[in-house]
């Protein structure tokens, strides 16, 4: 009885690294805002790369609503998708060199996003991590929470509804 | 009144994310507000269609109602929002300018609510919709 040898360390995060990229690189407005991601096996961190053109008030300075909005509402819809594609990304049925030219999956839509502002953004680097509460074949519901110095102290919460790609959607 | 709508005016221009969004304030005064977002391929969400990302569309409403807020003739200062709701009904044509048109409706000392439409060339079908709740702060 022996199981299949596991695969070499570099093949397995050069796969996963590849597609997440060609996730992120394929959409103008994430590098627009600055937004990248750490991740840890399926765990996705996103964050946002602070500059003074994310300013919503230059006298406090704080970071614009609408860019905290952005933030939380792209780390919602990545982190979404990337675990709905995580499987075929693993079995190879996604090919990251083909997603890296373009021949990218659909993507979730949102149907509804909610953010709450608990504190006031700070001028400097903003993190984020999604919960998906639900991942339902049509809808998903899902949870971010946002922070800058200390995990728990959020300064942002968001949650939001995404239609999910249907078979016959046309791409 | 005319300096409110003036500073009002001021505060919007001097926002470095609406500059860099492009938004352009369109009419303010008197508790609404419109602004106008054209289209840029820097602020695609979906590369397939070109469809501009819902961030951006949730940026540009969230300027436009705070803009609504500090327009109002109740109101001190500045603002920030507390909350804010978006509904997405349908994804904005490519190439089109979109338009928010937000109005604050109702405020108290403290808090300051409004609603927003967000509309493209076809200015009957909504793109989408907000609502939130701001501060109604003293200074700016």
């Amino acid at each position: 009885m022996s199981r299949p040898r596991p695969e070499d360390i570099q093949v397995v995060k050069q796969r996963r690294d590849a597609a997440l990229n060609a996730l992120l690189e394929s959409v103008p407005y994430i590098r627009f805002l600055d937004v990248t991601f750490d991740r840890r096996g399926d765990e996705l961190t996103a964050q946002l790369n602070y500059s003074e053109k994310h300013i919503g008030n230059p006298f406090l300075p704080a970071i614009h609503g609408g860019v905290t909005a952005a933030f939380l509402e792209i780390t919602a819809m990545i982190s979404l998708n990337w675990s709905h594609l995580w499987e075929r990304i693993e079995s190879g049925a996604l090919d990251p060199e083909e997603m890296a030219r373009g021949i990218l999956p659909r993507q979730p839509k949102t149907i509804d996003f909610t953010v709450d502002y608990l504190r006031s953004g700070l001028p400097r680097d903003a993190y984020a991590r999604a919960t998906i509460s639900r991942a339902g074949r049509r809808y998903a519901s899902v949870h971010v929470e946002a922070w800058q110095d200390h995990k728990d102290k959020l300064f942002a919460q968001a949650s939001g509804h995404f239609l999910m790609p249907q078979e016959g959607d046309k791409s | 009144m005319a300096d409110k709508k003036k500073l009002a005016r001021q505060f919007i221009q001097a926002i470095p994310h609406a500059k860099e969004l492009g938004l352009v304030l369109e009419d303010i005064g008197d508790g609404v507000a419109k602004i106008s977002m054209p289209y840029d391929n820097k602020l695609i969400g979906d590369p397939q269609s070109g469809v501009v990302a819902g961030g951006a569309v949730s940026a540009m409403m969230d300027t436009c109602c705070g803009a609504a807020v500090m327009s109002h003739p109740a109101a001190p200062g500045g603002t920030a929002t507390i909350d804010l709701r978006i509904d997405y009904m349908r994804a904005a044509t490519p190439g089109q300018t979109i338009i928010t048109h937000a109005t604050c409706h109702h405020i108290t000392r403290n808090v300051a609510f409004v609603r927003a439409v967000a509309v493209d060339e076809d200015a009957d079908r909504p793109v989408a919709t907000a609502s939130g709740a701001f501060t109604v702060e003293n200074g700016f």
